[in-house]
């Protein structure tokens, strides 16, 4: 590898400073081939895909701010007694970790904002990874080729709430260390092994000494690390796949409709940077999140009534406080052998957790599974013309749901004059129905948007203009759409259920037959989207027939 | 299968689709006409487009020097009250929400305003190509076969064997993160100690509490004498030690055989951590006689040995047996008869071992 520059050949050399130093980059790196591939790479655009954006942000953030905490903060459980500037709390006996909270908050200046700059700012990357997440189910863009993604995104969401608990237990207050106290609970309930568990990582009896020096551990390198080897491998998948779209006119799986990333799209999302860090500013400025000063150190005796985990948690603590441990005179907890089996705690620690993660895990596969669908797609489903995924979504949503307003059962008793044992006997119910309603309404407000779609497709959208004709009747004048909002109506494709096929045997097999009674359930409630044939019926007769035909279209292709 | 698409897209390999392509179907129109911004053909409109960008960036110079000015002009010191933290903190959160969204929204103006805002179309690639499968395919191939693993079981079950198993000391290693649990949550600081019966004390100062002192419907959040003056496990010990003292009406209590001398004269002592996952049990409602966690609204009643009427924990409060001492002051007489707090695997094996 000599003489890269012969002196036959004249150097190259920029006319520009800045071709200068692209130029200087490149005859080191070699990044021009790299800037040609992505430098006018096309994003589709679109608000919610700015959820995800908003999570990278506030990890960005996290990042920032938590490095600023980690120089002032003492992981150490030993005694101390505090003597910061914190009036109520002088010489009050409390461990070093929780000292060093109030440190930060009142004697480190600008110490305070950071706590609430990084404790919203997490708050806020749990709730936009499921955001996120959410709009990537409704609207299908976990589909082929983008299962992994979603499998990466699924971890993503595990790894932001173990980070949220983990960082929310480190200032050792009351709250928190009651919250630890309710984690060693349910380690407790696990069978077999679940005392040494507890032994194990509190080094002892809970509370020990330990435990505070460990999480601190987990929540500034590992699961950081995690996430952002995750965050490397999502976004690399992201370029790999590029961006799903919306559908529309002149969009489809073959191409990339949007604005290129320089300078456009890099100004738009580099910009929202800046404002997604001027939110979290805001409400870091403006409202107080856990005042720790208010709870004193951590004492296994007190508690205030109304305690709340952070958001995330909510839901199983919620359904932990759903599980009845008694039901009549029969106690939920059973010893059998010998031995304690807590199914009082454990199930619901571990049960509808379990349940919520393993059909978001799987969703993708099972999905295609029904379907059968093997191709590629690249052009996101409007989550009405997906009227079964979206009550799927909404019932597993509605569930979720449930559970984390039974984290708030005392609040909603006490605020609402309402007796808590009421609430929470109601929200048992809902645990169950909940779902059902939620799937059942969805469908059909789905199914009912989709004739909407139809209707005016066909008949153009209200003008609001009452026009009387000569005969006398009042007609309200409907203006046609023109192709362009008509495709985004159209445009999309409603397949039939499929029926059992035989394997290579020639064998229609037990659970083909059960694939095509699921694909017959996904697929039967469907409204075809209106063809040109109908749109001239509707234009040459005036007449609504032509929709009715349609929506009937129950396919069943058996 | 029969059924793998070839990556590339709008190749439907399935059936999914059937009958869609029968129909008559809308095409296509294409991408919208691009309509032009007021910006674009107008230079007055893209002046005042470019003064507005400015301006935004100029608000954000402002939210700096306001953090600024916020951090140095106040300061901390001893005696500042919790007004001057919070005034501080409003203004570096203002200052820097200024200079943030200054900046965020002028360049988020700037691009929708005057940068290019033509939409275009670029091709989607296959993520690969049926060449580069099958050079991978039978690589892939290769290697096993050049390794000989296929025909090598010996080479091959030994290797699964020791790689299964190597990770063990990975995990031993862990060993010494915490002691065995053995026998410590079998136990409280409630035993008498040296035949001396421990005395019940306030919580948090330490105080023995009198008989007398204990008047029907209050309550005491009661600690074990000695318990402050511990120098390690002060709070591990604590954490199973708290109890809760009321005192009822002695008709009221319905003691089960074996327990009517656990009471003193319609007091009473129950342990206050949670039978479901720990959290003390801090609400007496008086007026009923029931003890309520507000963790998650464990429900115990008083009058029927605190046993649990709602709510998720499955076991009653353990009970401390009190009695009165020479000089008026309440004492444990045992430590309690069951192992207190969360339920774990071999809680019942303790309890069993401590009523032998």
């Amino acid at each position: 590898m000599s003489a890269v520059s012969t002196p036959n050949a004249p150097a190259f050399v920029a006319k520009t400073k800045g071709g200068r130093i692209t130029n200087f980059v490149d005859e080191r790196v070699g990044g021009s081939g790299m800037l040609r591939e992505f430098g006018r790479k096309v994003f589709p655009d679109h608000w919610s895909f700015m959820f995800g954006e908003v999570a990278l942000y506030s990890f960005v953030i996290l990042l920032l701010s938590g490095t600023f905490l980690t120089f002032f903060f003492d992981p150490s459980m030993a005694e101390t007694r505090y003597q910061g500037s914190y009036m109520p709390l002088k010489n009050v006996e409390m461990s070093v970790a929780y000292s060093s909270s109030l440190d930060i908050s009142f004697d480190v200046r600008g110490g305070l904002f950071m706590r609430q700059v990084h404790h919203w700012s997490a708050l806020l990357f749990v709730a936009s990874v499921s955001v996120h997440m959410l709009r990537v189910f409704f609207t299908g863009a976990f589909r082929k080729p983008r299962e992994m993604n979603w499998v990466v995104g699924s971890v993503l969401l595990i790894l932001s709430m173990a980070a949220g608990f983990t960082g929310y237990s480190l200032p050792d207050d009351l709250l928190s260390g009651n919250g630890l106290r309710i984690i060693d609970g349910v380690i407790k309930s696990i069978p077999v092994i679940g005392t040494y568990i507890s032994f194990f990582l509190f080094g002892g009896e809970f509370p020990g000494t330990m435990v505070i020096g460990r999480l601190y551990m987990l929540h500034i390198l590992l699961v950081p690390a995690l996430i952002l080897l995750m965050i490397v491998m999502h976004l690399f998948m992201v370029v790999v796949h590029k961006h799903t779209q919306y559908p529309g006119p002149g969009r489809n799986d073959g191409n990339v409709v949007g604005y290129p990333l320089g300078p456009v799209y890099a100004a738009k999302a580099g910009g929202f940077f800046f404002i997604v860090f001027g939110v979290v500013a805001l409400m870091a400025g403006f409202f107080t999140i856990n005042p720790i000063w208010n709870y004193g150190p951590y004492d296994p005796s007190p508690v205030s009534a109304g305690t709340q985990p952070d958001w995330y948690i909510g839901f199983v603590d919620g359904a932990l406080r759903l599980m009845p441990g008694t039901i009549g005179n029969w106690s939920v907890e059973q010893v059998w052998f010998g031995q304690v089996f807590s199914f009082n705690v454990l199930v619901p620690a571990l049960v509808p957790a379990g349940i919520l993660f393993t059909v978001m895990f799987m969703y993708p596969w099972i999905e295609r599974w029904i379907t059968k669908d093997d191709r590629e797609h690249h052009v996101l489903d409007r989550p009405r013309n997906a009227p079964t995924r979206t009550a799927i979504g909404m019932a597993g949503f509605v569930w979720y749901c449930v559970m984390w307003a039974a984290a708030g059962s005392d609040l909603i008793a006490t605020h609402f004059h309402v007796s808590l044992n009421d609430v929470t006997y109601w929200l048992r119910t809902l645990f169950f129905i909940g779902p059902i309603i939620a799937f059942v309404v969805t469908k059909r407000i789905a199914l009912a948007l989709q004739r909407k779609d139809r209707e005016i497709a066909l008949h153009g959208r209200e003008t609001g203009r009452i026009v009387r004709l000569p005969h006398g009747e009042f007609i309200e004048v409907h203006a046609p759409l023109d192709e362009y909002k008509r495709y985004k109506l159209v445009g999309f494709e409603s397949p039939s259920p499929l029926p059992a096929e035989p394997n290579a045997n020639g064998v229609v097999d037990k659970k083909e037959k059960r694939r095509a009674k699921l694909s017959q359930w996904f697929f039967e409630d469907r409204v075809a989207p209106a063809t040109p044939a109908e749109l001239e019926a509707a234009h040459g007769h005036g007449a609504h027939e032509a929709i009715e035909s349609g929506e009937t279209q129950k396919t069943l292709s058996r | 299968m029969g059924n793998h698409s070839d990556g590339s897209p709008n190749h439907s390999g399935t059936v999914a689709t059937a009958g869609q392509n029968e129909v008559e179907k809308f095409q296509d129109p294409g991408l919208p006409p691009h309509r032009l911004r007021l910006a674009d053909t107008d230079p007055k409109a893209a002046k005042r487009a470019e003064r507005q960008v400015a301006l935004l960036f100029g608000t954000s110079v402002v939210g700096t020097l306001i953090f600024l000015v916020a951090y140095f002009a106040i300061d901390l010191g001893d005696g500042t009250g919790i007004a001057t933290v919070r005034l501080q903190n409003m203004l570096l959160g203002l200052g820097t929400a200024f200079a943030m969204l200054g900046i965020g929204t002028g360049i988020v103006h700037w691009a929708k305003a005057l940068m290019p805002d033509h939409e275009v179309s670029e091709e989607r690639h296959a993520i690969r190509t049926e060449e580069d499968r099958q050079a991978a395919v039978r690589i892939v191939d290769d290697i096993a076969e050049e390794t000989g693993i296929k025909r090598r079981p010996l080479i091959r079950n030994t290797l699964l064997g020791a790689v299964a198993l190597a990770p063990l000391p990975a995990l031993a290693i862990f060993g010494d993160l915490g002691p065995r649990p053995d026998d410590a949550l079998k136990h409280t600081m409630w035993a008498p100690q040296d035949g001396k019966l421990k005395r019940l004390a306030r919580d948090p100062d330490g105080t023995p509490i009198k008989a007398a002192d204990v008047t029907i419907g209050s309550a005491f959040h009661v600690i074990p004498e000695g318990l402050n003056e511990l120098h390690e496990h002060k709070l591990e010990e604590k954490a199973k030690a708290v109890v809760l003292l009321m005192r009822l009406n002695p008709e009221s209590l319905n003691p089960s055989p074996g327990r009517e001398d656990w009471a003193y004269n319609g007091i009473v002592a129950y342990s206050k951590i949670c039978t479901h996952v720990g959290c003390p049990v801090a609400l007496y409602e008086q007026q009923t006689h029931h003890l309520l966690c507000p963790c998650h609204q464990s429900t115990f009643d008083l009058t029927q040995e605190c046993k649990v009427i709602f709510g998720p924990a499955s076991r009653p409060l353990p009970q401390l047996p009190i009695a009165v001492d020479s000089e008026g002051y309440l004492v444990a007489t045992s430590d309690f008869k069951e192992p207190v707090g969360p339920s774990y695997w071999e809680r019942d094996e303790h309890e069993r071992s401590i009523n032998a």
